[in-house]
């Protein structure tokens, strides 16, 4: 039995309590983000003692946000039994929804500082022209998209973040699951739709600056002064408390019936239908909130990452996501973050140049070019012999106690 | 006694295989209905087709007293509606305790939403206490239904389907696999959940039909071949060269 889940059900007066009672996984969690977040504030550049470059804290905060979205993936995939192959779109949606406010609004700082050196001060169409003109001459266009008409707004992009991603997936979902799509095929559909989205976003006249992408997305309007190695902190608590925050709302929706009737879902639908439940509503409902957290954890990412462009909604993202919970082990949710946070930062330091080339003396093992062979050899080595990946390590320890 | 369900003129052809014939059987409220019948009668695709899960070509399912039609619905609908099913094979929920199994099944708001926030009150605990004693699991509450024995697999699942508290029980092959002490359990459960709902059972054993004393219905290649009491049926000369002689 997994971690998260209760053996008996709490009792109301006590439902708060007994939740973590219920699931020491998540206490302990909480808690070793909470020493994780305070000992690289404390080596960090901006906060502390500068043992750990401002570089560093960015990998380390996008790897924050990546576990987010693995446990979202953990739990549509791990517990309900969907195998999406898109929750990187959503991922990059949330991700394209903050970098327009972020493109937009530095842009619009930029140029009203140097057209309000003259001695006319700038009309608001001559500040909007001229910002559509920096921002799309790239892509051979001086006009605003219809899509940007709201970039300038910080609440309207961070409703996006949330909306977009959200509303995508329960219109796809809703077509998908209405019409029984399950198992292999519903993962080609995920995967269609990732592609799809990916190649038109390539275009560059669907206003979203084709393959150039949005970039300059580290330099944050109205924090234009204050230095990365300090933003770079904020974006990490940031990144930690919203790890933390999806975590405990994920812990919570498996731990009681809900968690119960997915489980149900992933290992027989057919009966769980019988028993009178909306299989289709269920599927539904979860395959929404994950992409919801999903584009909220992309949102967090793009900031730090300083650009993002329609190859990181490429399909093989999204399958690198379900490598990373298949690692990590697939129906516990810190085996998630377990899996995403492992693979990925030995994917950076592997291709990164942080890890050494092995002379074999006859041959030449360089890690950029050998390191997705080793995760594609670790991903069938861990379905064959430890299809519980390494969260269930923990299963066993945990058993080993009287 | 009043007519629950009524079954008039159903067809279903599978691939050209026609494996119900003009079929019409009706049962009533309260009523415990045996049905038996040669491999490929069709007993098991009509349960398929009151449950939702087989559409028919032709035909009327009607059910209760607003005459509604089953046809139209889904299966979790029909099944809200207060029609239960337990499997030929058990079919229960391995992964997740017997209480988590029992609780998945008691009659509460089967919305998300209500889901999510469902905590167990008093009375379902005690609820779930209770159908465990029934079906004598109360010891193996806290274990995963996974290890149970084939017989307990299909206790749990009378229990679950005692936990949705439907109208009509359809039940496939209940005694498979069980002790003879189990069977007569199976009996005395069946036979008393049939005092204020209507059950319907298909089993081949006819020491257990004689035990459920009740209603027989024969079924052969997809139609009502004969209908009445235990006696009746087995002494039918057609029903004894189908089935019974075989």
């Amino acid at each position: 039995m997994s971690l998260d889940i209760p053996r008996s059900t709490p009792a109301p007066a006590k439902v708060r309590r007994s939740f973590l009672h219920e699931n020491p996984s998540v206490l302990w969690f909480i808690g070793l983000l909470g020493l994780f977040t305070v000992a690289v504030t404390v080596l960090s550049e901006g906060f502390g003692i500068g043992m750990i470059s401002t570089n560093l804290v960015k990998v380390l905060g996008m790897t924050l946000c990546l576990c987010l979205i693995a446990i979202a993936m953990d739990v549509v995939w791990g517990y309900c039994g969907i195998l999406s192959l898109g929750h990187f779109a959503f991922f990059g949606l949330g991700g394209y929804a903050i970098g327009m406010w972020l493109m937009y609004a530095r842009t619009e700082i930029v140029i009203r500082d140097s057209l309000g050196r003259g001695t006319i001060p700038p009309t608001e169409l001559e500040v909007s022209e001229a910002v559509a003109a920096q921002i799309f001459g790239v892509v051979g266009s001086s006009e605003l998209p219809l899509i940007w008409t709201f970039a300038g707004s910080l609440p309207f992009q961070l409703a996006m973040v949330v909306l977009v991603p959200g509303l995508l997936a329960l219109v796809f979902g809703w077509l998908a699951f209405r019409s029984r799509v399950t198992g292999v095929y519903l993962s080609i559909l995920t995967q269609a739709m990732t592609l799809a989205l990916s190649l038109y976003l390539f275009q560059n006249d669907t206003g979203l600056r084709g393959n150039n992408g949005l970039s300059g997305l580290q330099n944050i309007p109205g924090f234009l002064h204050v230095p990365q190695s300090v933003l770079s902190v904020w974006f990490f608590w940031a990144s930690a408390c919203a790890l933390g925050a999806g975590y405990l709302l994920f812990a919570w929706v498996v731990s009681g019936k809900f968690g119960s009737v997915i489980r149900a879902i992933r290992d027989n639908e057919a009966r769980v239908r019988f028993l009178g439940y909306n299989v289709e509503g269920y599927k539904l409902f979860v395959f929404t909130i994950t992409a919801v957290i999903s584009g909220i954890a992309g949102a967090l990412y793009y900031p730090q990452a300083g650009i993002i462009n329609p190859a990181e909604i490429a399909p093989i993202a999204s399958i690198y996501l379900a490598v990373w919970v298949a690692i990590g082990g697939r129906g516990r949710l810190y085996g998630a973050v377990i899996g995403a946070a492992f693979v990925s930062l030995l994917s950076s330091w592997l291709t990164g140049g942080g890890a050494p080339n092995i002379n074999l003396g006859f041959y030449r093992i360089v890690w950029t070019d050998w390191w997705l062979v080793l995760l594609g050899l670790g991903f069938v080595a861990v379905t064959l012999f430890f299809p519980k990946g390494i969260g269930g390590v923990f299963d066993y320890l945990v058993r080993k106690k009287p | 006694m009043s007519t629950l369900l009524e079954v008039s003129g159903v067809s279903v052809t599978f691939d050209g295989f026609r494996a119900i014939n003009n079929l019409s059987i009706a049962i009533g409220e309260p009523e415990l209905r045996a049905v038996i019948g040669p491999n490929g009668a069709g007993k098991t695709t009509f349960m398929d087709i009151v449950t939702g899960k087989t559409r028919p070509d032709e035909g009327k399912v009607i059910w209760g007293e607003r005459s509604v039609n089953l046809l139209k619905y889904s299966e979790s609908q029909i099944a809200k509606m207060g029609i239960g099913r337990k499997f030929q094979k058990p079919t229960v929920f391995e992964d997740q305790s017997v209480r988590d199994n029992l609780a998945m099944a008691l009659a509460n708001k089967r919305g998300p939403f209500s889901v999510l926030v469902w905590r167990a009150s008093d009375r379902d605990r005690a609820r779930i206490e209770e159908l465990a004693e029934e079906v004598g699991l109360s010891e193996r509450l806290d274990d995963s239904a996974g290890i149970l024995s084939h017989g307990q697999k299909q206790w749990l699942e009378i229990g679950m389907l005692l936990a949705q508290d439907p109208r009509l029980l359809l039940v496939d092959e209940p005694a498979a696999g069980m002790t003879p002490a189990e069977r007569e359990h199976t009996t005395d459960l069946l036979k008393r959940a049939a005092k204020t709902r209507a059950v319907v059972v298909i089993e081949h054993d006819m020491e257990f039909i004689r035990r459920l004393d009740c209603r027989v219905t024969c079924l052969h290649e997809g139609s009502v071949l004969a209908e009445g009491s235990l006696d009746y049926v087995t002494k039918n000369q057609q029903v004894i060269d189908v089935y019974l002689g075989r």
